[in-house]
């Protein structure tokens, strides 16, 4: 039920369009800008509310918060390659999914390629700088 | 009401509608960050055997694999259901700088004369589709998340991080956009 309210906010936010990712990244409009900035503001003020109260979620568990592990090379890196990809198919990999229920087919080729990039990351892991 | 969400929805609307998923998420015991079902993917496939990154108990990600299948529906739910027929209305300057490469803005989510599959076996075709879903794979996992695990659940957390990444991510966003698009289209 989260994924379908997801994928609504989705389609109806445009963050699917492959149009809106260009905007963006050419600083021709606020409208990525102000979707994450205010996702941001809101999730901020989520998690420091979760993170320095004892709140259980609904199987029962603490909600904790874990920190990512230090490093410069493999975010930075990784990020850069992340990003490349971003730029040229214009979707992150939750649009992906979500362009795929919108109609557009060939977005299965999008995920099968993320999958198989996904995959030779794992192969390479060893010799890559993390 | 059906009409008023069938219009395209504002960016003060959507952010902190996104906030709100990463809470329900929060609150059912999961997170939010998409990208870590595509290890999950390889994980099912069977790449565990082979590779050990992909050797983990795959059970305990079910509810994120839900989540994305859902990511699936609520697409098909808001182009079925809550489609008012608006046309995307992006900058006139992003229209032009598109059209200096050749690539025409139709209203649509999507540039139909690349993502298409009669178009998959062209150049320009199977890098954006093929190409760019490889390095979004590689790039996210290497970077151990995409948008949503690092730009919104890492730096609502203060991640120093997922800082670096979203620098990393637009780094590699604003190289494909300015140098490499001019030489692909």
């Amino acid at each position: 039920m989260i994924g379908i309210l997801f994928g609504i906010i989705m389609t109806k936010s445009e963050a699917v369009s492959w149009y809106r990712i260009q905007e963006m990244f050419r600083f021709q409009a606020f409208h990525m800008y102000g979707i994450i900035a205010t996702a941001l503001l809101f999730g901020v003020l989520i998690t420091r509310v979760l993170k320095y109260n004892t709140y259980k979620s609904i199987d029962g568990k603490p909600i904790q918060f874990q920190d990512k592990q230090r490093s410069v090379a493999r975010y930075l890196l990784g990020g850069i390659v992340f990003g490349l990809g971003w730029a040229l198919a214009g979707s992150c990999p939750g649009p992906m999914f979500t362009l795929l229920g919108n109609g557009f087919t060939i977005f299965i080729l999008v995920i099968a390629s993320a999958v198989l990039g996904t995959f030779t990351y794992g192969l390479l892991r060893d010799k890559l700088p993390h | 009401m059906l009409d008023f969400i069938s219009q395209p929805w504002p960016w003060y609307v959507s952010g902190p509608m996104i906030a709100l998923v990463m809470l329900l998420l929060l609150l059912s015991g999961g997170n939010f960050g998409v990208s870590s079902t595509l290890r999950s993917t390889c994980s099912i496939l069977g790449a565990g055997k082979r590779v050990k990154f992909f050797d983990f108990d795959w059970k305990n990600q079910i509810w994120n694999l839900v989540f994305v299948c859902g990511a699936v529906v609520g697409g098909w739910v808001a182009s079925t259901w809550l489609n008012g027929n608006h046309d995307l209305e992006i900058s006139q300057a992003t229209v032009e700088s598109l059209a200096e490469l050749n690539i025409a803005f139709s209203g649509g989510l999507v540039p139909e004369s690349l993502f298409s599959w009669e178009h998959v076996l062209s150049l320009q075709g199977f890098l954006v589709i093929i190409v760019g879903g490889f390095l979004i794979g590689f790039g996210a996992r290497w970077a151990g998340g995409c948008t949503s695990g690092h730009a919104i659940s890492g730096l609502s957390n203060f991640q120093f991080p997922s800082l670096l990444a979203v620098i990393g991510f637009f780094i590699g966003g604003l190289i494909m956009t300015f140098l490499l698009f001019p030489i692909i289209f």
